[in-house]
């Protein structure tokens, strides 16, 4: 069963009640919430997911709702609560569905140590993954979008799952989040592309999310092996081009990224190293969405 | 459901080989309970060592390791850290009696394994304090609390000095002259403890407190804390330790005895009592009858029961009752009323409610 076979009525009572089991890649989200953009962001951006079974296992609870106070009444906002508490403070009600995002990724970042977990948007073709490791602002996740849009499967716009037994990434396809000017130039890029609504004034600017392809969905059970390292800085009005870079940069890249690197002590440096040993490692700056995707089919596609 | 009969953290402590039978919606309230309270490494290093843990359903045998992974890193950090301490106060020639957590690991004590940590604590002799804290900030320690009241509140009334920090690595470390509050009604003999610490198994340029000593360490921390979230992680400690310990000839003995020496004979009993109850520590009669004198009142037990029973739960909605919450809050009113005197306490309580208005204010 997918979050599309139930009806709006449905999916709101159920978010209400004793909540809906979420499957995103390796983890199942048991999500709850009273409010109704909360419900709209779930039928929107997740509609092709699996819903877990109602005994299967739920890896993370997780509750979006109005805070047990009395400014409920003067001035609405959402809280995120997790395992009964609460690690965020409330955000105005209109960022609720941004909210869940937010919480759901701190819930992998900040507790799912059996993977190596690095900050970065990957995706993958032809069961080689490209990690885009990058700071905000840099423009990984409008690439990481445009890719999508155009054959490449979404494995995570946030998140790298590294398996350290097998160096494999495993995916968790979820929605990915645009900012700013990103949106505009992702709904003119892929007209046929489903975003949310544009949620203003948030700390990271405006926000609006992109429906994961419903290909990249269905597959985030398939693992995929690293195949390049790939550092993107956005620079209006120059030529896509790919410089290579240094494995030793490319290796600290990853390592400052990652969540949880110093817990792995030194089998998260055997994991990186190995990875970086398989991986074809560049810097590339684009200015225009079109080349860069260009770039990202030709070349890279020879290795 | 009834709040009283799902604790799931106690039962599947005491007993881990029951747990591979559970169906999955138990193990789903079990993992959520056991991350709150702190004790999902613990729990995830039972299993491993009764070798159980690849039995347990993969969905949730993956919160487990994740776990393992987070108490293994936590363990070589607090390594390293008492290593940098040495490094501090080792020159000056001042002993280093290790508390808690880090001493459990250096004393190669099995209550170390999968605990998790947060900051190291450590007891030197009173007199020795301004020339540790100098050798501390020489190595790059610093006060936490900037604050004039802070400062004093720490230096005059308390056991400790302010939480010190490093600058670089931001670990913090507790640096104790005593176990209880200057100000508390119970006044353990620091000197006493100091005298009878033993060198530390593991590393012999560390001490730790004698066995008796760690134990009513333990239950005297546990008993006179403001705050039980944690309250069943630091019973577990006590049970642990009381699993190894009491297999030592002569040990009860001396544990109830050295109780009433120290003055500590009754945090020992709701040591005792409650590890019992909850985790099933297995205490002999006769050090059972020993502590008894120490009991509250009658008319106190009942309540006292009512208040601990609830409070030790893991800190998480399945485990809780309506009355939960207001056992946590009379609890904390406890903590504060052993640790200072009613005239000291009503004047520190009205400095932080006025504190806390100007700081929302600001």
């Amino acid at each position: 069963m997918i979050v599309s076979d139930l009806s709006a009525t449905e999916l709101s009572r159920r978010l209400a009640g004793s909540g809906v089991r979420l499957r995103t890649g390796p983890v199942i989200a048991l999500v709850q919430s009273p409010l109704p953009s909360v419900g709209e962001g779930i039928a929107l951006h997740y509609s092709d997911h699996r819903l877990g079974e109602p005994e299967e296992f739920a890896d993370f609870q997780v509750r979006v709702g109005p805070p047990p106070n009395i400014r409920r009444w003067l001035r609405p906002q959402a809280l995120f609560h997790f395992d009964g508490k609460q690690p965020f403070k409330p955000l105005p009600a209109e960022q609720a569905f941004p909210m869940l995002e937010w919480g759901l990724n701190w819930c992998v970042s900040a507790n799912s140590h059996q993977y190596l977990i690095v900050h970065s948007a990957v995706i993958e073709k032809q069961g080689r993954a490209v990690i885009l490791p990058a700071p905000p602002g840099s423009g990984k996740s409008t690439l990481c979008a445009g890719l999508v849009t155009r054959g490449w499967r979404l494995l995570s716009d946030e998140l790298t799952l590294i398996e350290p037994e097998s160096g494999n990434i495993v995916p968790l396809a979820r929605p990915v989040s645009l900012k700013n000017a990103s949106i505009d130039v992702i709904r003119r890029f892929s007209p046929q592309a489903v975003l949310g609504p544009t949620v203003h004034d948030t700390t990271k600017g405006s926000i609006a999310y992109m429906k994961p392809p419903v290909e990249s969905v269905r597959r985030s059970a398939e693992t995929a092996r690293p195949g390049w390292v790939i550092l993107p800085r956005y620079e209006a009005g120059t030529a896509a081009r790919l410089k290579p870079l240094g494995k030793a940069r490319a290796f600290m890249q990853l390592a400052n990224n990652a969540f949880n690197y110093s817990l792995h002590g030194r089998r998260g440096f055997e994991v990186l190293a190995g990875v970086i040993e398989r991986c074809g490692c560049y810097e590339f700056t684009y200015g225009n969405l079109e080349e860069a995707i260009a770039v990202f089919d030709d070349p890279l596609r020879a290795g | 459901m009834t709040a009283l009969d799902t604790d799931l953290v106690s039962v599947a402590l005491r007993d881990p080989l029951a747990l591979i039978a559970w169906p999955v919606p138990r193990w789903e309230a079990l993992i959520r309970q056991a991350r709150r309270a702190d004790l999902l490494s613990r729990l995830a290093v039972a299993l491993k060592d009764a070798r159980l843990l690849e039995e347990v359903p993969a969905a949730p045998r993956a919160h487990l390791e994740a776990a393992l992974v987070v108490a293994q890193a936590q363990e070589e950090a607090v390594r390293r850290e008492v290593s940098y301490i040495n490094k501090a106060i080792g020159p000056i020639g001042v002993d280093i009696v290790l508390l808690k957590g880090a001493a459990y690991l250096v004393g190669g004590l099995p209550a170390a394994k999968g605990r998790v940590f947060s900051d190291v604590d450590i007891l030197v002799p009173k007199q020795a304090l301004p020339e540790v804290e100098a050798a501390l900030m020489v190595h790059g320690w610093a006060t936490t609390h900037h604050d004039a009241y802070d400062q004093r509140y720490y230096r005059q009334w308390m056991h400790e000095l302010p939480p010190l920090r490093h600058a670089t690595r931001a670990t913090v470390l507790d640096v104790h002259h005593a176990i209880l509050p200057e100000t508390a009604r119970l006044k353990p003999d620091s000197g006493q403890l100091l005298a009878a610490s033993v060198p530390a198994a593991g590393d012999m340029r560390f001490r730790v407190l004698a066995p008796a000593d760690m134990v009513l360490h333990s239950a005297t921390h546990l008993f006179h804390n403001e705050e039980l979230s944690h309250g069943l992680r630091d019973l577990a400690d006590l049970d642990c330790l009381l699993h190894d310990f009491g297999l030592r000839s002569g040990f009860w003995q001396e544990l109830t005895e050295r109780a009433s020496d120290l003055d500590l004979a009754r945090p020992l009993y709701y040591g005792l009592r409650y590890a019992m109850q909850m985790l099933g520590t297995p205490v002999p009669r006769e050090a059972l009858t020993a502590v008894d004198i120490s009991h509250p009142s009658r008319l106190l037990r009942p309540l006292m029961d009512a208040l601990f029973l609830r409070a030790l739960r893991p800190d998480h909605p399945s485990a809780a009752d309506h009355l939960t919450p207001l056992a946590r809050r009379a609890l904390y009113v406890r903590a504060h009323w052993l640790r200072m005197p009613p005239h000291l306490l009503a004047y520190h309580l009205t400095r932080k409610a006025f504190r806390r208005r100007s700081v929302n204010a600001a």
